[in-house]
Order: structure tokens, then sequence, then C-alpha cells
């Protein structure tokens, strides 16, 4: 089966070694939610020329706790500091979770494929997050925004469980500012105080204002989210193949050696994890694949 | 004796007496010599000082969920199949850590903390085994990044293959097309030949490098008639083996059947143990294992085998993607004989034969397959019928 993979260039800080990290210095750190926090990285011993593309992941190390792959969750393209959002919701992330400026992990990467920006020019673009998955698409956003006049019209749909899981909240408000995008939020279970809509994301596609037939849609969130997004959006009359989606498995490497995140055919390390939805679809419609 | 010009692709002999300075010449050009030994009640891989470390008067006999060491009467060095050793454990080691990471300076500093890899030299490796390498060869160096810790033992690796005289009741290789005959990938390359109460090496040379080891050892060339009782060695190996694959269209077929009921009924029988992933010769997955110090100051990273028959190997957080063992072993058999060739090209299985011999449950994959080739023959004859 043939698998869109954009060229992600060399293996980013490590060089020859892919299994071994670089020393990065937390630079700064902000709680997003209570269990979701932003990580801003330097290279220990100055700039060391980190460029991704949007929708890459690095693999982070907690000093002797262990890796985890985490995605990119800043600007793509050439930056000073790395930034990675991350859900702490087992041993390393909960490491992770403990830094505080100054301290120092473990860097490997950036790894995988990327949302597919250039293609989507002139197209509309919908992106559609469900939880932490709003985190691998934001550097998609970042993208479309800096080259607004290349892109129609950006929409940003944006599930999260409860008020309180919204991640991004005031630079939600900010793009919401935009008159040149639209952005939505929905929640599973309201609260006290909540004004906006409940429900589940996919509630918000008919309503969106976008040209189905001329657009382009990246989502990302829980595997089940995703199916039922991209038949929401199919139903709209956004095709599958214009359709690409973020996958998630077990990864030791990330570059091909450890067979944990195999799918299939594929290799969601090297040939994922942004997959065009057609590619993928069989397979994530096999159970237990 | 005569000694003869030796060169790429030409044939020559030695005598059994000749294979300790074979021995000797791989260890002056800094070699460490791995060959078979015995060891607990089978035959298996560690480095071999001298011929009188092979397994002489030796043979086994394998079958589904058994392997037995038996005496032969016959002073053969070679007289056996493959044991529960691959050639894996000396390039992609079951075990190796990484790197070391020392606090200092409020950070942290990775460093190499395992030895440089001895040059290696392989005695007595089977034509199946010489594919099984090239198959690792194809995951470890053959994509965008490089394992460097299997190019470090890979490279200069000195291989003299051992032609098969006898096959086993476990081996395949011949439905495989890797075997019986060693054709290529070798050094240098022996057939045992007693006959007529002589005992000697047919040799292949295959390379320069073999060439130049060969010229350091007492040999010469083969005389009138030993072509053809070398020959006569090898003849009748791919009849013997005892089980056969038939690959043609198995890669679609198994595309179409991940919901075949033979997944379930496999399953009822697996132990999900994972030996047939230790045994395996091209099974390449691993595990990484992060440690730290009580005190704080010292991680590190060991790599490990793993297996695709644990719950653990393809865990996230909620859960493990294949809780059933029906997926698991799914995942392996598909792995090996389809999807591998989506993802390299080639088939991922050699038909060595290990992972039928070393199943404590006896499941053997070719019956597997035949068992998933049958009930799409079924469907074509009523389709036929109909």
């Amino acid at each position: 089966m043939a698998t869109t993979t954009e060229d992600a260039g060399p293996p980013g800080p490590a060089g020859g070694d892919p299994m071994r990290p670089a020393p990065f210095r937390v630079a700064r750190r902000v709680v997003e939610t209570h269990d979701v926090f932003t990580l801003w990285l330097e290279p220990v011993g100055g700039p060391g020329g980190f460029s991704s593309q949007p929708g890459q992941f690095d693999m982070l190390y907690a000093f002797g706790a262990g890796e985890v792959p985490v995605s990119l969750s800043g600007p793509p393209g050439p930056v000073k500091q790395v930034v990675h959002t991350i859900r702490a919701v087992g041993p390393v992330t909960q490491s992770l979770q403990r830094l505080k400026r100054g301290d120092v992990v473990g860097l490997r990467g950036p790894f995988g494929s990327a949302w597919p920006v250039s293609l989507a020019e002139g197209s509309d673009v919908v992106l559609v997050a469900g939880g932490i998955g709003l985190a691998p698409l934001r550097p998609a956003l970042y993208h479309v925004l800096s080259q607004r006049e290349r892109y129609g019209r950006i929409v940003l749909l944006y599930g999260a469980r409860t008020p309180r899981d919204i991640l991004f909240a005031r630079e939600i408000e900010t793009w919401r500012g935009r008159f040149d995008a639209d952005v939505e939020v929905v929640v599973d279970r309201a609260a006290p105080g909540w004004h906006g809509l409940v429900g589940v994301v996919t509630t918000l596609v008919p309503r969106a204002h976008f040209d189905p037939h001329n657009a382009v849609a990246f989502v990302c969130g829980p595997e089940l989210m995703m199916t039922f997004t991209v038949r929401a959006l199919a139903h709209h009359g956004v095709v599958p193949a214009r359709t690409w989606v973020s996958l998630e498995r077990n990864m030791k490497c990330a570059v091909g050696f450890c067979g944990h995140c195999q799918l299939g055919p594929t290799f969601i390390c090297r040939d994922g994890p942004v997959y065009r939805w057609d590619r993928v679809a069989p397979l994530l419609g096999v159970r237990e694949l | 004796m005569p000694e003869t010009a030796v060169e790429t692709g030409v044939e020559c002999a030695i005598e059994v007496a000749d294979l300790d300075p074979l021995l000797g010449a791989l260890r002056e050009r800094g070699f460490t010599v791995m060959g078979p030994l015995l060891r607990d009640g089978a035959v298996i891989y560690d480095e071999v000082r001298s011929s009188a470390d092979l397994p002489a008067g030796w043979t086994d006999r394998q079958e589904p969920g058994s392997y037995r060491l038996q005496r032969s009467d016959s002073p053969r060095l070679f007289d056996f199949t493959v044991g529960p050793s691959s050639w894996k454990r000396f390039l992609h080691p079951p075990a190796l850590r990484l790197w070391q990471a020392h606090r200092e300076d409020g950070g942290f500093q990775v460093v190499d903390v395992e030895p440089p890899p001895p040059r290696l030299a392989f005695l007595a490796v089977r034509a199946c085994e010489i594919h099984a390498i090239a198959v690792q060869d194809r995951v470890l160096l053959g994509g965008p990044h490089v394992d460097p810790a299997y190019r470090a033992r890979r490279a200069g690796l000195f291989v003299v293959a051992v032609q098969c005289t006898r096959a086993g009741a476990t081996c395949f290789c011949a439905s495989m097309k890797t075997g019986p005959r060693a054709g290529a990938g070798y050094d240098l390359a022996l057939t045992e030949v007693l006959e007529a109460g002589r005992h000697w090496f047919r040799v292949e040379v295959g390379s320069e490098r073999g060439a130049e080891v060969l010229a350091a050892v007492p040999h010469r060339a083969v005389r009138p008639g030993e072509s053809a009782a070398a020959e006569r060695a090898l003849a009748g190996v791919a009849e013997q083996m005892g089980r056969t694959m038939e690959t043609a269209g198995l890669p679609a077929l198994l595309r179409r059947s991940p919901e075949h009921p033979r997944w379930s009924e496999v399953a009822n029988r697996c132990l999900a143990c994972g030996n047939c992933t230790m045994v395996c010769p091209t099974c390449f997955c691993t595990t990484v294992e992060d440690t730290g110090d009580l005190a704080g100051r010292t991680a590190e990273r060991v790599r490990r085998w793993d297996s695709c028959f644990s719950a653990e190997f393809s865990y996230i957080h909620g859960g493990s993607v294949r809780p059933s063992i029906r997926a698991r072993y799914r995942q392996w058999l598909t792995h090996k004989l389809s999807t591998w060739h989506d993802q390299f090209g080639e088939s991922g299985c050699v038909g060595c034969g290990r992972c039928i011999t070393w199943c404590p449950a006896g499941i053997d994959l070719t019956e597997e397959v035949r068992a998933l080739q049958a009930s799409k023959r079924r469907k074509e004859d009523r389709r036929a019928d109909a």
C-alpha cells in the first residue's frame, strides 16, 4: 500500500545516532489545564538549528523515567524554542509535568509525516480537533494563518470534554476575534458558566462556513472521533481523499526499527503519523490491527 | 601438496585437519569466530576456539514442539540443521546498552558505554540464515535511518557458509527460495563430504576476502571426481524437507483474511509466549528500558528484543491495541508473510522452521497458511460449481 510521506529531512538534533537524545533546557512552562501543560525547550549549548513541519513529533526523554512520542505544538519551520503540549497520563508524562524552568530533557526528532499544508493552498482549510488533538493541529493553523493569502476560508472546529479541558483558551479567543477565520468550540459536558455549545464535534461540521467541494480537512483526536468526523465531513461533501488524520500507536524508536507502531503495512513513526484518510481507513476498520 | 590459485568463484578442497588452520587464519586477521557448539542439549552458536568445539558426531531430530540431539555413528562436524540460536544474537543483540546519561551542571550528558564490538566471523552459516541476515540488513540498514549498533557489528562480517547435506522435518527453505544451496552472501562456503572413508570439505570462494583467507590455509585443487562427490552430498536435500509452503498469492490472501475464523482457532492453541519471535532469525522488534540509579545521578537506556505476542507491545494510553491473542498471532503471521512485502519488498520468512520446532504448543505456520488457503480454495470451488 502506498502511503503519503512528506520528506522530513535528517533526524534532527541527534545527528548520526537516531537513538541518542540531545539535551534541551526548559525555557518556559505553562499550565494549560488540570492535566495538560506546555514546555518551551531550548537546545543546551546554544541554538541547534531545530526545524519541523506541522504535524511532526519528537521523542521526549525524562531523565531516568523514559521516553514518549509527543507532537510539536508550536510554530513550524526554523525555531529557537521547540514547543510541546503534553497531557500527563503516564509515568513519563507525569515526570515531564514536574519539570521546572531550567531543567533538562532529552529530545530526538523531529520525526514523521506532516499535514500537507502546501497541497492545501488555494483551498478552504478545515481543522477538526478532539481533546489533546488540538496540539498537533496548532502548527498547521499557525502556518495557514501566517500565509493567510494562500488559503481560502480557515475553519477550526474543536471539541473538548468539559469547559475546564479547553486548551489554549486565550489563543482561541484571539483566533475567534479574527475576521478571516471561523472558530467553533463544543464541549461534551457543560458546567456552570458555560454558554457555548454542548455535544460532539461532528455536529459542528454541517454548520461551519466553508465550501466542502473545495476544502481540505485535517482531523486529529481519538480514533473513534476521527472516524465519525470523517464520516460527517464526507456527508457534507468533503471527499476522503482530501481528508488527513493523525494516528497514535506505541512507539519506542521513532525510526522504523522497533516494530511497535505498525498498522498493517505501515509504520506510523515513518509513514505517519499524518495519513490521507482513504489510505488508512481500511486498516482502521479492522479490529485490533 | 600443490596449492592452487585462489580467487572468487573458484572451488578448492581442504582436509578436516585444515579447519583449525582456517580458524587460526581468521583469528590472525582479528576476527572472533562464532560457530556451532553443544550446550544445554542443543546446538547453539557461540565462540568457537578450535574444531574440537564443534558438535562432531551429533545430529538433531526436529518436529513441531520437539528438538532432540542424537549421537550419530559418523564423524561429521555439521550433520545437524538450525538450532534455537540464530546469528541475529550477535548482529542485533538480545540486550544492548544504548547509552548512559550522567547529571552535570543542572543538565545531563549522554555518553556511550558499550565497548566497540569485535570483528565477527560466523562459521557454519546455512543458506536460510544468509538470507535472514540480508532481511535484517534491509530493516536496520536499508531505510532512511540506520541502526549504528547493527552497522558496527555487520560491517566487515566474515561468513563461512556450510552447505546443508541434510534437511530437518521442520525445514522449508526450498519453498521460500532461500535454500538449501547457498549461492551468494558468503566469503567461503564449505560442503562436508564423507565418502569411501575420506572426510574432507569442498570450499567455494565467494569473495576476495575469502580467497585471501583460504590462501593462508593448506588447501588444494579439487581432484577429478571430487566435485561430483560434493554434489552427491547435496543431492536430495530439498526433497528431504518435512515442510512446504505455497507462497504464490499469499501476501494478497493474508491481506484479504483479517477476519478468517482460523485466527480464533489458532489463538486457542497459542500461549503467546513469544518463543517463535525469539528464535526467528528475522524478527527485529525491540523495546527500550530506561532506568536510573537511586541517587538520580546516572540513567541508562537498554534495548531488548521484544515480541508482538505480549500485551504491552501495543500498549498506548487507554489500553493495548491488540488485547486478544488472536490479533497478536494474526499480526505476527501477516507481518512475516504479507506486510513485510509492503514494507521491505520481500518475505520476512526464510523457511528455517525454528518457530515450528520451538513452539511449545507445536503450532506450525505452514499448517496455518494451508488452512487459510484451503478455505479460499473451497470458496473458489463453490463458485466454480455454481
